[in-house]
């Protein structure tokens, strides 16, 4: 417990760019998700293809090899991209699938009718996907969504194995090093996944049964 | 084309048309992009051309068709995830089976310490589950990867089985109990297999999730295909192979993980579609959804059976 308190601001510090490539590769994941998403449901069967091609081969690719590939491979043909950049972009490429499907499976919620509704009204595709069909999608997403965002939490602990210095990785050095504390240190490092994981994940429960019950 | 999306194809010549132009700008950009590749990728560096150490070099191309390395391949790196793979995910099975059990007892002394502890194997990441292991069990690498696969996994699985059983009606139970059965047989004997028999497609998704996560062995040190190929053999060839073997690394992962996919893919298709959220939408693979989706239609069913009575 006391290596735990001793070596706080060296938690923090970890903790600090694990929350950092959460956001940011968030965000990215959330932009790159929702164009892929688009293209799903798009009226053109070439864009439908080819997001579906990508859903398929990235969610089917482990995130160790994206990471291999972003961390080693990528400055070996000549990329000169910090290891913390690379990771954030392979973290966003690999998380922006399972956004598309968060995505989709709330758009798919939505009842048919509303949609025919909509074009029965003269709406074009735009108009129906932005007026219609995205407010009710909406609230179905957002659960599914944060679990995506929980996912990726976890999945930042995977960049540590790769150069990034974060919380991961700051905890194998702290069990280096304190051979004797090796439980206090690991435990330590587990609270502060777990202070992002379960409040995200008791909010999304919250969210979905309410919804859920709604609907 | 699913769901909704079937209602933005506004039939006609029109769409006909616009989708045809799509098609050939796309196909134009793919022949553009083949094109230069193969132009500027083999050019020599003085002539302003990126020479890429691998796959698009022709003096390179010997590692495909040489069957030493594809034996050392298979029989190492794809033995090595696979042999993970299957052990972590037996154990996870079972370990789910207990959970779910254990979590849906009617003891609030059973259940209570047995959901904090699902969620918090669900919440920590496996990476670091492995090193606790590796550190503190010293059980050696293969069985750090093993059990904390079999662990985080059972913590899923045992949502999902959760979520099976109480999507169940309520007659089930009530059926066993009246045919004089405990309440623990009736819950093992006639609940539990339609539990399971139900949730088979969610739990064959979440062994995707496991097989994929196999290759976290390639940070803490296990000889699973990510660390044979693209370690050890590109160590012992030098670097020039590093993206050949890349690209046969990811292939190979492809292979196993997309045949496991569309199996689960196949079985959801023609098993019962009581679970499935939405016509067309993707399976609900998050258990946690699974217990929501499962809790509704549940409570669905009930007010039916009220209202018909």
């Amino acid at each position: 417990m006391d290596v735990v308190i001793e070596n706080l601001p060296r938690y923090l510090e970890g903790f600090t760019v694990t929350v950092l490539l959460l956001v940011v590769s968030g965000l990215a994941a959330l932009v790159l998700g929702t164009i892929v998403a688009a293209m799903r449901i798009s009226p053109v069967g070439t864009l439908r293809g080819v997001a579906t091609v990508y859903t398929e081969i990235i969610r089917n690719t482990p995130l160790t090899l994206v990471l291999f590939f972003c961390a080693l491979i990528l400055p070996y043909l000549g990329s000169r991209l910090p290891y913390t950049v690379a990771a954030t972009v392979a973290l966003a490429v690999y998380t922006s699938p399972f956004v598309a499907e968060a995505l989709r499976s709330g758009i798919n919620g939505v009842p048919v009718g509303q949609a025919e509704a909509a074009r029965s009204l003269g709406f074009g595709f735009g108009q129906s996907v932005t007026l219609v069909i995205f407010p009710q999608a909406f609230r179905m997403t957002i659960p599914p969504l944060i679990n995506v965002f929980i996912a990726l939490t976890k999945n930042t602990s995977v960049a540590g194995g790769f150069f990034v210095v974060e919380l991961f990785t700051v905890g194998k050095e702290l069990a280096n090093a304190n051979g004797d504390a090796v439980i206090a240190v690991l435990l330590g490092v587990a609270t502060f996944y777990l202070l992002i994981t379960v409040p995200l994940g008791l909010l999304a429960a919250q969210l979905e049964r309410k919804w859920v019950v709604q609907r | 084309m699913t769901g909704a999306s079937v209602l933005f194809d506004a039939p006609g010549p029109k769409a006909r048309r616009r989708s045809l132009i799509f098609s050939i700008i796309a196909g134009v950009l793919v022949v553009a992009a083949l094109g230069w590749m193969f132009l500027t990728l083999n050019a020599p560096k003085e002539s302003g051309g990126i020479t890429l150490p691998g796959m698009f070099d022709a003096s390179r191309w010997d590692i495909y068709a040489d069957p030493e390395i594809w034996s050392f391949i298979i029989f190492q790196g794809v033995w090595g995830t696979l042999r993970a793979a299957i052990v972590a995910a037996v154990l996870a099975i079972i370990i789910g089976v207990l959970f779910s059990l254990l979590r849906s007892a009617e003891t609030a002394w059973i259940r209570i310490p047995t959901a904090v502890v699902i969620e918090f194997f669900r919440g920590m990441p496996v990476l670091l589950m492995m090193l606790f292991i590796l550190l503190v069990g010293s059980t050696g690498q293969y069985w750090a990867v093993v059990w904390a696969l079999a662990v985080y996994n059972g913590a899923l699985i045992g949502e999902a089985l959760r979520a099976g059983l109480v999507s169940l009606p309520r007659g089930q139970r009530e059926a066993g109990l009246s045919l004089g059965m405990r309440p623990l047989q009736s819950k093992m004997l006639v609940e539990f297999p339609q539990a399971f028999r139900q949730m088979l497609p969610i739990i064959v998704a979440q062994l995707v999730v496991l097989l994929k996560d196999t290759s976290l062995g390639y940070i803490v040190g296990y000889q699973e295909l990510l660390r044979v190929t693209l370690n050890n053999l590109s160590s012992f060839y030098g670097n020039r192979y590093l993206f050949s073997l890349f690209v046969i690394t990811w292939l190979l992962y492809l292979a196993m993980n997309l045949s496991l996919s569309w199996f689960a893919r196949w079985l959801a298709r023609r098993g019962d579609r009581r679970l499935r959220p939405a016509k067309g939408g993707p399976l609900p693979e998050d258990p946690s959804q699974a217990i929501l989706v499962a809790q509704a239609n549940a409570a669905a069913r009930q007010s039916e059976d009220n209202s018909s009575r």
